[in-house]
C-alpha cells in the first residue's frame, strides 16, 4: 500500500507519457502528431517536478525562518526544456504548413500515397 | 472576533464562487445552442472567478498580496467578458444563427 | 490535504490526455491543449516549483495555442478516421508503458526528503547562494549564474527555432489595415486591447527585473512581452502591428539579445576571469554577480521577445485576410 502512495504520481505520468506515445504513432494527421509530442514533453516535465519535490518544503526562494526548500535543480533544467519544447513545436508546425503547401493534405496515408505515384 | 467575522466572509465568497462556477460548468453542458451556452459561460465565470478573488482577498488582510489580487481582479472583469464577446462576434461573422423559437405564439 | 489537489489535477489531465486522441476535430484538440498546458502549471503550484509554473502558463498557454490555431487556419479543420487498425501502436504502447511502470518501483517515494537527488549538487546551490551571489531566487540564481552556459546554449535554440521559421515561412508585410466597414464590430476588442496593452508591457518588465526576488527571468517577461504585442495584432489587424514593430527590427534584436549574452561572458574574460565568471565585473563579487545577472536577463528578454513576434508574423502573414 505504501508502495502504491508513493509512487501514483510516476504512475499517472507514465500513463500521460504514453498518451502521447499513442498519438505520435497511431494518428496519420502531422498536427495531431505534434500535439501529441508536446503531450509528452509536458508529461516529463511533470516527472521532473515531481521528483523535485520535498515533503515539507516550499518554493525555492530564500525566506527567513524556513529551513527547507524544494530542489531547485530539476526547476532549472525544465525552464530550459520548456522554451525547448516551444522551439520544436514552431518549427514543427512551420514544416507542418510547408508540407500541406506541397501535397495539398496533411494526412500522412495521403501522403504516403502521392509519395509512391512520383 | 473581528478575524472570526473576515474568516467566515471568505469562506462564504470561496464557496459562493464556486457555486457559480459549477453552475456554469453545468450551463454550458445542458444548453442547446453556440450562443446560450456561451451566455452562461460569461456570466458565471466571472462571477464566480471574481468572488473566488475576493474571498482570497479577505483572507490575506492588508498586506502585498492583496494588491497583487486586486489587480488580477481587476484584469478579470475586463478580460473575461470581452473575450467571450470577441468569440461571439466571431460566430456571428461565420454567419452561425442562434437557435429560434419556430413555435407559433 | 494537498494530495488530493495532486489526484484530481492528475485525474484531469489524463482526462483531457484522452480526448485530445479520441477528438477529430482540429479545433476542439487546439483548446484541449491550452486546457492541458494550464492544469500542468497549476500542478507545477502545488509541486512548489513556481518558476516553472510561470513559464509554463505563458509558453504552453499562450504562444503554443496560439501557433496551433494559426496552423489549423491555415490547413485543414477535420481529421480522417485512420485507416489502419491501431492494434499494432497499442501493443507497442502498452509494453512500453508496463516497462516504464516496472522501472518506476526502484525509485524514491513521492517526496522523499532523503532521496538522492536532494544530496551534493542541489544542497550546495542552495546553502552558497546568499553569500555567492545573493539572490532569493534560487533557480535564478542558479539558471544565470551557476549554469550560466546552459542558459547561453538555450537562448542560441531560441534563435535558431526563430531563424528556422523565418527560412520555412518568411514573411509578408501587410498594408495598413484601413478603417473598413467590418471594424465597427471590433470596438469593444480594440478599447480594451488599448488599455491592457501598456499595462502587459509594464508587467513583463515587473516580471523581468524581479526575477531575482520572486518567480520570473529573462523567458517569461520576453513571452510576456511579445503576449502584448500578439494582442495588440489580434485587435487592430497584423498590417498596424508591422507599422508598430518592423520586422527588420525584430531581426535584429534577436540578434542582439545572443550577443548581449555572449558579449556578458567575453568582457568578463577581458577583465581576467574566465568566460561568464561574473564575480570579476565590478569591486564587489556579488555586486558583479548581480550585474551579470540583470544583463544576460535583458539579453535573453530581448531575444525571446523578437523570436516569438517573428515567428507569430511567420504564421500570421499567410493567412489570407491579414487578421486571425
Amino acid at each position: 500500500m505504501s508502495e502504491l502512495l508513493g509512487h501514483y504520481n510516476y504512475w499517472i505520468v507514465i500513463i500521460l507519457m504514453m498518451t502521447g506515445f499513442y498519438t505520435v504513432i497511431a494518428r496519420p494527421n502531422l498536427i495531431k502528431k505534434i500535439i501529441g509530442l508536446f503531450i509528452f514533453q509536458t508529461s516529463v516535465f511533470i516527472l521532473f517536478i515531481s521528483m523535485a519535490k520535498v515533503e515539507g518544503g516550499t518554493a525555492p526562494i530564500i525566506e527567513e525562518g524556513i529551513s527547507v526548500y524544494s530542489n531547485p535543480l530539476p526547476h532549472v533544467l525544465i525552464l530550459t526544456a520548456i522554451v525547448v519544447s516551444l522551439a520544436t513545436t514552431a518549427l514543427g508546425l512551420a514544416l507542418v504548413i510547408r508540407i500541406r503547401d506541397a501535397y495539398g493534405t496533411i494526412n500522412e496515408d495521403d501522403i504516403h500515397v502521392q509519395d509512391e505515384e512520383d | 472576533m473581528m478575524d472570526l467575522v473576515l474568516d467566515v466572509l471568505s469562506w462564504v465568497c470561496l464557496l459562493g464562487g464556486a457555486t457559480f462556477l459549477l453552475i456554469g460548468a453545468i450551463g454550458v453542458l445542458r444548453f442547446p445552442d453556440f450562443y446560450t451556452r456561451l451566455h452562461a459561460v460569461s456570466i458565471c465565470d466571472t462571477l464566480g472567478a471574481g468572488l473566488v478573488l475576493v474571498g482570497l482577498m479577505l483572507q490575506g488582510g492588508l498586506s502585498l498580496v492583496t494588491v497583487k489580487l486586486l489587480l488580477i481582479f481587476y484584469f478579470m472583469i475586463f478580460t473575461g467578458p470581452s473575450a467571450v464577446h470577441a468569440l461571439a462576434e466571431a460566430a456571428l461573422q461565420d454567419k452561425l444563427k442562434p437557435l429560434v423559437d419556430e413555435r407559433e405564439p | 490535504m494537498e494530495h488530493l489537489i495532486d489526484i484530481v489535477l492528475l485525474g484531469l489531465l489524463m482526462i483531457t490526455g484522452f480526448a485530445i486522441v479520441r477528438l477529430r476535430s482540429l479545433l476542439a484538440v487546439a483548446m484541449l491543449t491550452s486546457i492541458y498546458s494550464l492544469l500542468s502549471a497549476s500542478l507545477f503550484v502545488v509541486l512548489d516549483a513556481v518558476d516553472v509554473a510561470l513559464t509554463e502558463a505563458a509558453i504552453g498557454a499562450g504562444i503554443s495555442t496560439i501557433l496551433i490555431l494559426a496552423t489549423v487556419a491555415l490547413t485543414s479543420d477535420e481529421e480522417k478516421v485512420p485507416r489502419h487498425t491501431p492494434l499494432l501502436p497499442l501493443v507497442v504502447v502498452i509494453a512500453t508503458g508496463a516497462a516504464l511502470i516496472y522501472g518506476t518501483l526502484d525509485m524514491p517515494h513521492y517526496g522523499d526528503p532523503a532521496a538522492p537527488v536532494h544530496r551534493d549538487v542541489a544542497s550546495s546551490y542552495l546553502h552558497d547562494t546568499p553569500a555567492d551571489i545573493g539572490v532569493q531566487n534560487v533557480v535564478t540564481s542558479v539558471l544565470a549564474s551557476y549554469r550560466g552556459y546552459d542558459t547561453l546554449g538555450e537562448v542560441t535554440v531560441i534563435f535558431t527555432a526563430g531563424i528556422g521559421v523565418l527560412a520555412l515561412l518568411g514573411y509578408r508585410t501587410r498594408r495598413r489595415n484601413s478603417q473598413g466597414p467590418g471594424n465597427r464590430k471590433l470596438v469593444v476588442l480594440r478599447v480594451v486591447a488599448k488599455l491592457f496593452f501598456p499595462l502587459i508591457l509594464l508587467f513583463a518588465l515587473y516580471v523581468l527585473f524581479h526575477g531575482d526576488y520572486g518567480p520570473g527571468g529573462g523567458f517569461q517577461a520576453g513571452v510576456i512581452f511579445a503576449t502584448g504585442f500578439i494582442l495588440y495584432a489580434l485587435a487592430f489587424g497584423l498590417g498596424n502591428a508591422q507599422r508598430v514593430i518592423p520586422h527588420q527590427l525584430l531581426r535584429i534584436m534577436a540578434a542582439v539579445g545572443v550577443l548581449i549574452y555572449a558579449a556578458v561572458g567575453i568582457e568578463s574574460m577581458l577583465l581576467g576571469g574566465k568566460f561568464l565568471e561574473y564575480r570579476v565585473l565590478a569591486d564587489d563579487p556579488v555586486t558583479g554577480q548581480h550585474l551579470g545577472i540583470m544583463l544576460i536577463e535583458l539579453g535573453v528578454g530581448i531575444t525571446v521577445v523578437a523570436v516569438m513576434l517573428i515567428i507569430y508574423y511567420g504564421f500570421v502573414s499567410r493567412l489570407h485576410s491579414g487578421d486571425m
